[in-house]
């Protein structure tokens, strides 16, 4: 088992978790904006709903079920020639983002959706009622009554980005999971291997509990 | 086609001439019309008629209650009034308005002028009991230093002054229909439409919100239409009511009328559940077994004089009498009752007796299945 160097080990652990960074943050945000607007497509289109449209819904439904079930890692390198002209590069933390951010913002989309048809449609047929046009019923009351689910739906994806940037790593992202697998996995350094399994959860216990307090925030409610 | 025409007219109608709208209505007009409104659904493949050529019309400022039990189509054809329903066939007209014309602009602004409350209360969880009397205010442009003023005076007004801050969830249930109440009234609305909306409270904060109802209606002019499977609603607040059942009007009247002299079997139904006058067939069984002589319903009310007309009849025809069964309720600031009476003596003069009645009052013979009516 070969000895562990702190001086050249930490600033390799700083380098990968400055790399996952980019990557989480680059694709949630990505994801975030695209994944929460098709989720609010998905949800008014759908029949019977505010602006029930059936081409746009079928076909945007169709795109995320296709995608959804495919998995990370396949997704990842069949786009990798997407990824080159997209992001002008395969390789490296900021050409992972688009698989990342593609694949996150279709399970966003679904999460929106799901948090948004859980609004009580009586509280949307109020601001029917109230002589309220669909799309500012849609902005005023129904984004704001699923903000709190939708908040914790997020922190949730961020969770997943964290542990997909693991398989991003491995095909040429960088990052915190590639060093853990080099190191931990390849070369036995179980040392290394724990202080990143270390960062990760610590990561993590931060998102978590950032997503819960904005939750609250948001909800006011004890439902 | 024709047998829905045959019982359309068939309806029971009392009162439609003189007491059709109450004193206090401002001016005599009307605020919602329904005219021949047919509704259809399609369930499973099915047709399923939920409103059948309904022809109703509630006047300017009156209360104006819809009973019927699940089902029987009065949520839906109240849902017509604001267009969240639109029907088949058939028009409803408001403040003058065919609502199924109206482009979606105008529908929106006729919206604002029809408040209208919830079973569920249907409040905005994400905002406050502020946030949401003011939601409506806003989105009809009103300005803010008015909206301040207007959201105190209704919070005032159905008394929640100091809930303002807190969210729907702190609320009791009373407490969140008013809330709706209030938002329901941010507009200053001509007409309140009201679906179920004390069907999920207790019966002591029922009361307060149909007092509040009540006040809606007097110190604002609001016409109320109010749609409940509770006779008692009908019975507290509403000057007239209609009796729904498969997607019918079966009988309408005026509350008085109507809770006198239910004739369709469900308005009956539906009365006894309130007010129960008349022995159900199990009790005049037990009746019977004491009392063999002939037994009569004495329909009393409201009479003029004080002619002690009982004791009078049945001195003068030598007949005595048993009060078996009845009651005397007021409603509406009348009196209507029925009492149910065995006669005893000779049949000659227990006939005389009854025909005498039949002069004064309505009389009917109590059978053991069916009553018959001898006047």
């Amino acid at each position: 088992m070969p000895e562990t160097d702190f001086s050249t080990l930490l600033p390799k652990i700083w380098n990968a978790l400055l790399e996952t960074l980019v990557m989480v943050t680059g694709a949630f945000i990505a994801a975030a904006v695209l994944g929460v607007l098709l989720g609010h497509v998905v949800y008014a289109t759908r029949a019977g709903n505010l602006l029930q449209n059936a081409t746009v819904f079928t076909v945007i439904n169709a795109v995320v079920n296709i995608v959804r079930p495919v998995p990370f890692i396949i997704v990842a390198v069949a786009l990798i020639p997407v990824t080159r002209i997209v992001m002008g590069s395969s390789i490296g933390p900021v050409a992972a983002i688009f698989p990342l951010a593609l694949v996150a913002s279709v399970a966003i989309a679904r999460i929106a959706e799901s948090n948004l048809v859980a609004v009580d449609p009586g509280v949307v047929e109020a601001g029917a009622a109230m002589g309220v046009r669909p799309w500012r019923v849609l902005f005023t009351i129904v984004i704001p009554e699923a903000l709190g689910p939708l908040a914790l739906g997020l922190t949730y994806i961020f969770v997943a980005l964290v542990d997909a940037t693991a398989v991003a790593g491995v095909i040429g992202g960088g990052g915190l999971g590639n060093l853990a697998m080099t190191y931990g996995y390849q070369r036995f350094d179980w040392v290394t291997m724990f202080i990143v399994i270390a960062v990760l959860i610590a990561i993590v216990q931060l998102a978590q509990f950032a997503g819960n307090r904005i939750a609250r925030l948001v909800m006011h409610e004890g439902r | 086609m024709t047998t829905a025409t045959a019982t359309a007219t068939a309806v029971p109608v009392r009162g439609a001439g003189v007491d059709a709208a109450p004193a206090r209505a401002t001016a005599q007009t009307t605020a919602i019309a329904f005219e021949d409104v047919s509704k259809t659904f399609a369930v499973d493949g099915r047709e399923f008629d939920a409103l059948k050529r309904v022809n109703l019309s509630v006047e300017r400022g009156e209360i104006f209650g819809i009973v019927g039990y699940s089902g029987a189509g009065k949520s839906t054809l109240l849902r017509t009034v604001n267009g969240l329903d639109r029907p088949t066939s058939g028009r409803v007209v408001v403040d003058g308005h065919d609502v199924g014309s109206l482009n979606p602009r105008d529908l929106s602004r006729l919206r604002q002028r029809i408040g209208m409350i919830f079973q569920q209360f249907n409040l905005l969880q994400s905002r406050t009991v502020y946030q949401n009397v003011a939601y409506p205010l806003k989105h009809a442009g009103v300005p803010k230093g008015e909206l301040l003023d207007r959201v105190e005076e209704l919070l005032d007004f159905v008394g929640l002054a100091d809930k303002a801050l807190q969210y729907p969830n702190r609320l009791s249930g009373g407490q969140k229909q008013r809330v709706g109440i209030a938002r329901a009234l941010a507009n200053r609305p001509d007409i309140l439409i009201s679906d179920e909306a004390t069907s999920a409270l207790d019966p002591q904060t029922t009361g307060e919100v149909l007092d509040l109802l009540q006040r809606v209606n007097r110190e604002y002019g609001v016409t109320i239409l109010l749609v409940t499977h509770e006779m008692d609603v009908v019975r507290r607040i509403a000057d007239r009511v209609a009796v729904m059942q498969r997607g019918e009007i079966v009988e309408h009247g005026t509350v008085y009328d109507v809770f006198a002299d239910p004739v369709h079997p469900t308005t009956r139904r539906f009365v006894s559940s309130v007010i129960s006058h008349e022995a159900a067939e199990s009790t005049l069984e037990r009746i019977r077994r004491v009392h063999d002589g002939r037994l009569v319903r004495i329909h009393v009310g409201d009479r003029g004089s004080n002619d002690p007309f009982l004791s009078r009849i049945a001195r003068t025809h030598r007949v005595d009498f048993n009060v078996v069964y009845g009651g005397v309720s007021e409603l509406q600031s009348r009196l209507f009752g029925t009492l149910t009476v065995e006669l005893l003596g000779a049949d000659a003069d227990v006939d005389a007796a009854v025909r005498e009645l039949a002069g004064i009052v309505e009389v009917t013979d109590v059978a053991i299945r069916e009553g018959a009516s001898i006047a």
